[in-house]
């Protein structure tokens, strides 16, 4: 082992660099000097176009003065909080149900993967476009069927509403993909478990609260960190439903940032937004790496 | 779940020939479709069609009211159409500019993983082969971008976008989407390719196969099921994009479709049929690929992410 590194390690060294450059150069020019950029415009004053002005830490202590971007902040954690709550029961019920491998589980689980295909931004207009107060589907619904009468209201012109609207939007984009995870994690169950318990005679309630939903922890905190980060960090859907309105009830944090920066044209301090932003996502991601990839990685070095 | 399950039927039959035991035993012998199994089936099939309906329900609207007359639309059932079917929506999306946009869709999308493959191939390649060293600082340097959130760096991203004078342009979107995609694309590559065994390398090099060839004859062929993964997630990802083109590029040439639906619902507002139409088209090549493909489409969604 040492010689075949120490023969191969001179002849190896030109070509390395040239395979190493294309992706270097991409990830720095594109990712790391932006990180590098984004916080030092947190410390200028500019509007995008005329000259850069240093101001110091006076973009940060207007972060802890500006009520719309506390309230941007608060909502977007109702949101994380909301979404985890009513996702990850869902998701994980639907994904142990379409683990199984009968014929009307399989085509179940071929429809409910649809909502993956549809872009974000498509799934906000789509939305917007069911719930319309002038021939929306669901207020349809709701005027024509007596028990359904609750649905026909103004889900996305009320205030009240529309946050609890654009809750439910987002278990609609989201679930699927989390169902996947389930249904993956759960396939990934040995099946000398469910043998061994049925000897046991344990009933399937049993089955999934003590064999189960234990087996899947690993996969509970994969999709728990992707929720979160996928809730904190969402943009496209709400953009594209109501760009934050109406007023400002489904401004959340990532619309603020971009609402700031461009169309109120305050890069300085939607930088330091940004960073806010960068930083909660970074914290929550690494949780996520350190879990699941990490550690794998880690293993499967040590046995080369 | 079939073995699992068989052996405790046979057992709860047998023991309910013992009269005197607990009257749960009772229930295997009732009628079939009244037995607690076959209520408890029913009743999470039942859920699971709720769930269904809830799911598809919106994506069924979408493609019924985009096939109603826009002057039928708002007098009539929208969910279950009887003024007939049109084609009128498509072709004012066709109208629209929808080749366009399709082909810059297209364009962007191919340019994107070409490009976050082939970067992210021959560096995973440096990465398996050295694991120390240098190679290994900048796999972590990787690692960690995969924590980077896009959304936190449209601004540096949008100005420098600016100074290298790709401004509303397809490559304003291909390299910055390629960068953000090469941490993902990478470590799912080097995951796999770690397990190539040593020996093939070897083997190649004394054969007289330079790092190219090593690539193009030996890795490329074997890598070839993560090569697929990874381009098929770079693929939904770049095609997906809306971000990006949303501060990128302005003007209509060079719309992608995310971005060109979202104005052509703001240009079209009380003309919903043609929105619906526009949307679905939108997606339409990916159902496509779904039906055909279905195992590779979903093995890309999961990428890297399932266990």
């Amino acid at each position: 082992m040492i010689g075949r590194v120490a023969l191969r390690k001179p002849r190896i060294t030109w070509w390395a660099v040239w395979f190493m450059a294309p992706a270097c150069v991409l990830f720095v020019a594109l990712v790391l000097v932006p990180v590098v950029v984004a916080v030092w415009l947190s410390f200028v004053k500019w509007n995008g176009v005329g000259a850069q002005h240093f101001v110091g830490f006076s973009n940060w202590s207007q972060l802890f003065s500006d009520a719309t971007a506390g309230a941007s902040l608060e909502r977007t954690g109702i949101l994380v909080a909301a979404s985890w709550v009513i996702q990850e029961p869902i998701a994980i019920a639907l994904g142990i149900y379409i683990a199984g491998r009968q014929r009307h589980r399989a085509v179940l689980s071929a429809l409910y993967f649809l909502p993956l295909l549809i872009s974000g931004a498509g799934i906000g207009i789509m939305w917007q476009n069911i719930l319309s107060p002038i021939g929306g589907g669901v207020q349809y619904i709701g005027a024509h069927v007596g028990v359904l009468g609750f649905l026909n209201s103004d889900w996305l012109g009320s205030t009240n509403l529309v946050f609890g609207t654009v809750v439910v939007l987002v278990a609609w984009e989201f679930i699927p993909f989390h169902t996947l995870l389930y249904q993956a994690g759960t396939r990934g169950i040995p099946s000398v478990l469910y043998e061994a318990a049925s000897l046991d005679g344990i009933s399937p309630l049993q089955r999934i609260r003590y064999i189960t939903v234990p087996m899947l922890r690993n996969t509970i905190v994969t999709s728990s960190t992707l929720n979160v980060v996928g809730s904190l960090t969402i943009f496209d859907a709400i953009y594209t439903l109501t760009q934050g309105g109406p007023g400002q009830s489904t401004r959340v944090f990532a619309l603020d940032q971009y609402i700031v920066g461009f169309n109120e044209m305050n890069f300085g301090y939607a930088s330091v937004l940004a960073v806010v932003l960068g930083i909660l996502g970074i914290v929550i991601s690494l949780i996520i790496i350190r879990v699941t990839g990490f550690g794998r990685m880690r293993s499967q070095a040590e046995g080369i | 779940m079939k073995t699992a399950s068989a052996p405790s039927v046979s057992r709860r039959v047998g023991s309910g020939t013992d009269r005197a035991s607990s009257s749960r035993l009772a229930a295997p012998r009732a009628p079939s479709f009244l037995s607690p199994r076959t209520a408890r089936r029913g009743l999470s099939l039942l859920l699971a069609l709720l769930w269904l309906i809830f799911a598809i329900g919106p994506i069924y609207y979408m493609l019924i009211v985009s096939f109603e007359p826009q002057s039928s639309y708002l007098n009539s059932n929208p969910w279950f159409p009887t003024a007939g079917v049109t084609a009128a929506n498509y072709s004012a999306v066709f109208a629209g500019g929808f080749g366009q946009y399709l082909l810059n869709s297209v364009i962007t999308t191919v340019g994107t993983t070409i490009l976050a493959v082939t970067v992210s191939l021959l560096a995973a390649h440096v990465i398996v082969r050295r694991t120390r060293g240098i190679s290994a600082v900048i796999f972590r340097v990787f690692l960690v971008g995969l924590a980077v959130p896009i959304q936190a760096l449209i601004i540096p991203l949008y100005v420098e976008v600016l100074r290298l004078g790709l401004y509303n342009t397809l490559l304003a979107l291909i390299i910055p989407l390629s960068a953000f995609a090469i941490p993902l694309t990478v470590l799912i590559l080097v995951n796999f390719l770690r397990d190539v065994p040593r020996e093939l390398i070897d083997a190649a090099q004394i054969d007289g196969a330079g790092p190219i060839r090593q690539l193009t004859s030996l890795i490329i062929p074997v890598a070839k099921p993560a090569i697929t993964t990874v381009a098929i997630y770079d693929a939904l990802t770049a095609w997906n994009n809306f971000l990006f083109p949303l501060i990128f590029t302005q003007s209509s040439n060079v719309a992608v479709l995310p971005l060109a639906i979202f104005n052509f619902s703001g240009e079209h507002l009380i003309d919903i049929p043609a929105i619906m139409a526009a949307v679905f088209l939108s997606a339409a090549p990916l159902f496509v690929l779904y039906v055909g493909a279905r195992r590779q489409i979903i093995g890309g969604l999961t990428a890297g992410f399932s266990r």
